[in-house]
């Protein structure tokens, strides 16, 4: 077991190792900072000065070590556009996109799981037949596209909820978050909603086939035999059951979240990283760009290895065949 | 499967028979085919070439759908911010759209099914390594790939394909090499081998069609899949560059002016990408159940 872990921590390293060489190497090595960082018309000798204070004339292995022993210390330089580290940038804006992406989960969990269980038990009908049609429609639906119908119908037509921006928010067990302010709840809703949809197919789709494959089990006609109501077996014992794949899933898709969250914070001006990251693209802001990088990267890097670590504890076939 | 193939029936007329038989799929076929003709011969069917700037008028400018322009011309879907019809600039952004999204899903197969093949069929440590970096790649959500790579080498077309084959060739590498595993195996590869019959012939000529069915299955998935990601990069502002109109940048434009009501601009481009991206997934899903023998039952 401790081999096991130890085998996926170095791994886990190694990809992290890698993924920072290649975002050093674009970032940094093919394109020149210089052209951002000085005026047009700037003498030779000052070129050089900037070039020696940025230590742009080392060995390029001598500047990714650098880099590198900078970044391990939290250090990804400052932003050229906000002008402070660009980690603390970062960070402010975090909170505002794990909001959306817990709330988006949570919504397609509690939509996602009834459909499923809807069409899960009357395979082969015409309601099995429209939901899996619209989870198909979930999947095709352009996200960027999805939203801006959203913004059309409740905001311009029916003028029911905000469009864009996060709106007030407030504290509740020193955590600032849109749950606690009436505003901040609405603004909340449409952004959530377009983030989750894909979800919603993803969970319809699972629980059906968990359905499909629990239903004709032993300990199902067990509960049968029992007497034991239908709805209670499908509400507690198979739910039981099939609910172990669909929170993995969920779990590996939180990370997959976090990066679609930039479509989404881009169509709602939501200010959240994935906002931050596309404006700072658009703005050659290197460093946010980096540290953007970089943060999500080790953080989907850890999510997949603790659903790993996780599911091998659970599961031992899964060490026997890894090792 | 096997009942097919004693009928003595092509896998081409499994295809078809098997998407005729359920409507759905029959509809979604048809509208695919007729996308795709449309898209090529656009410049022959469209009302205006609408990037030749003689053919276009300023004055024109954000008519709604169905009205007449000065020119004389009805336009049916509208016009944009600088007078062009909004069909014709459809009809050439699908083209744009298809041509890439085919383009990055043909290219992501060749890479992915050669790379599949080799793991499969020289195994041990090659299997291992290309398999670790298919797992990599299938931990990682596309569009954070794609941002990547597109911060790293800049825009343009070229690189949006780039990117697009770097997200999508592991799913074709690990479902090449799961069947080609199989088929490794069997009696024919080995009298193959025994003829002394060179690797890469075994490979391409003799386990490769076999590998076929769920290819085709995974190609036509990852095509949409391709088309959409494209859109989303373009709407982002870091996808294709302003002189190619795809899709996603026909609604970009549109999204500017979508909240002052001229919702045409985004909305139709949006439809067209609806419907071509969902009914190449109505495909795709009624292949893998035609062309799986497990649900072909």
């Amino acid at each position: 077991m401790t081999v096991f872990i130890l085998r996926r921590v170095l791994q886990a390293i190694l990809v992290l190792a890698i993924t920072s060489l290649v975002v050093f190497l674009g970032v940094y090595a093919i394109g020149d900072p210089l052209e951002i960082l000085l005026p047009a018309d700037a003498s030779m000798a000052e070129r050089a000065q900037v070039t020696a204070s940025l230590h742009l004339d080392d060995p390029l292995a001598l500047q990714y070590w650098n880099f590198i022993v900078q970044a391990l210390q939290g250090n990804f330089g400052r932003s050229f556009v906000f002008n402070r580290p660009a980690l603390e940038v970062i960070f402010e804006r975090l909170p505002a996109t794990l909001e959306l992406v817990t709330t988006s989960l949570i919504l397609s969990l509690i939509i996602g799981i009834p459909l499923g269980f809807l069409a899960g038990t009357r395979p082969r009908t015409v309601t099995d037949e429209t939901i899996m049609t619209g989870s198909i429609l979930g999947f095709s639906l352009p996200n960027f596209w999805q939203g801006m119908m959203l913004i059309m119908i409740f905001s311009v037509w029916l003028g029911w909820l905000p469009s864009t921006g996060r709106g007030d928010t407030g504290t509740i067990l020193g955590v600032r978050t849109s749950y606690a302010t009436w505003d901040g709840f609405v603004h909340l809703l449409l952004p959530a909603t377009n983030l989750a949809l894909a979800q919603i197919a993803l969970v319809i789709r699972l629980t059906r086939t968990g359905v499909q494959e629990t239903m004709p089990l032993d300990f199902v006609k067990y509960a049968r035999a029992r007497g034991i109501s239908e709805r209670r077996i499908l509400s507690v014992h198979v739910f039981k059951t099939i609910l172990i794949p669909i929170v993995t899933v969920l779990g590996i898709e939180f990370g997959s979240l976090i990066a679609f969250a930039v479509v989404t914070e881009t169509i709602f001006a939501w200010p959240g990283v994935g906002k931050l990251i596309i404006d700072s693209i658009n703005m050659l802001d290197r460093p946010i760009v980096v540290a953007y990088i970089l943060v999500i990267v080790s953080m989907f890097i850890v999510i997949n290895l603790v659903v790993d670590v996780l599911y091998s504890l659970l599961d031992p076939r899964i060490r026997s065949r890894a090792s | 499967m096997i009942a097919a193939r004693i009928r003595g029936e092509s896998m081409g007329a499994r295809i078809a028979r098997g998407l005729l038989s359920s409507p759905k799929a029959t509809i979604a076929a048809i509208i695919c085919v007729v996308l795709i003709t449309s898209a090529i011969l656009a410049p022959l069917i469209a009302p205006q070439n609408p990037y030749d700037l003689t053919e276009i008028d300023f004055f024109d400018a954000k008519l709604p759908p169905m009205s007449e322009g000065y020119t004389g011309m009805t336009y049916l879907l509208g016009t944009d911010g600088q007078g062009r019809d909004m069909l014709s600039a459809m009809l050439y952004g699908l083209r744009t759209s298809l041509a890439v999204g085919v383009t990055a899903g043909l290219l992501a197969m060749m890479v992915g099914t050669a790379l599949g093949l080799v793991a499969a069929y020289r195994g041990g440590v090659i299997d291992s390594f290309i398999m670790r970096f298919v797992d990599l790649m299938l931990g990682f959500p596309t569009i954070l790939v794609a941002l990547m790579i597109l911060v790293v080498f800049g825009q343009g077309v070229d690189k949006v394909i780039l990117a697009l084959v770097f997200v999508q060739w592991a799913y074709f590498a690990r479902a090449v090499r799961a069947t080609a595993m199989v088929e490794t195996g069997k009696e024919y590869a080995e009298a193959a081998r025994c003829l002394g019959i060179p690797a890469w012939r075994i490979m391409g000529g003799h386990i490769l069609p076999n590998c076929l069915p769920p290819l085709i299955v995974i190609a036509t998935i990852q095509v949409a899949g391709a088309i959409a990601a494209e859109a989303t990069l373009s709407f982002l502002g870091i996808g294709l560059p302003i002189t190619e109109p795809s899709l996603g940048l026909l609604i970009a434009n549109g999204y500017q002016v979508m909240l002052a009501g001229l919702y045409w601009m985004s909305v139709y481009p949006g439809l067209l990408l609806l419907v071509l991206v969902f009914s190449v997934n109505i495909v795709g899903d009624r292949l893998r159940e035609i062309l799986n023998p497990r649900l072909a039952q």
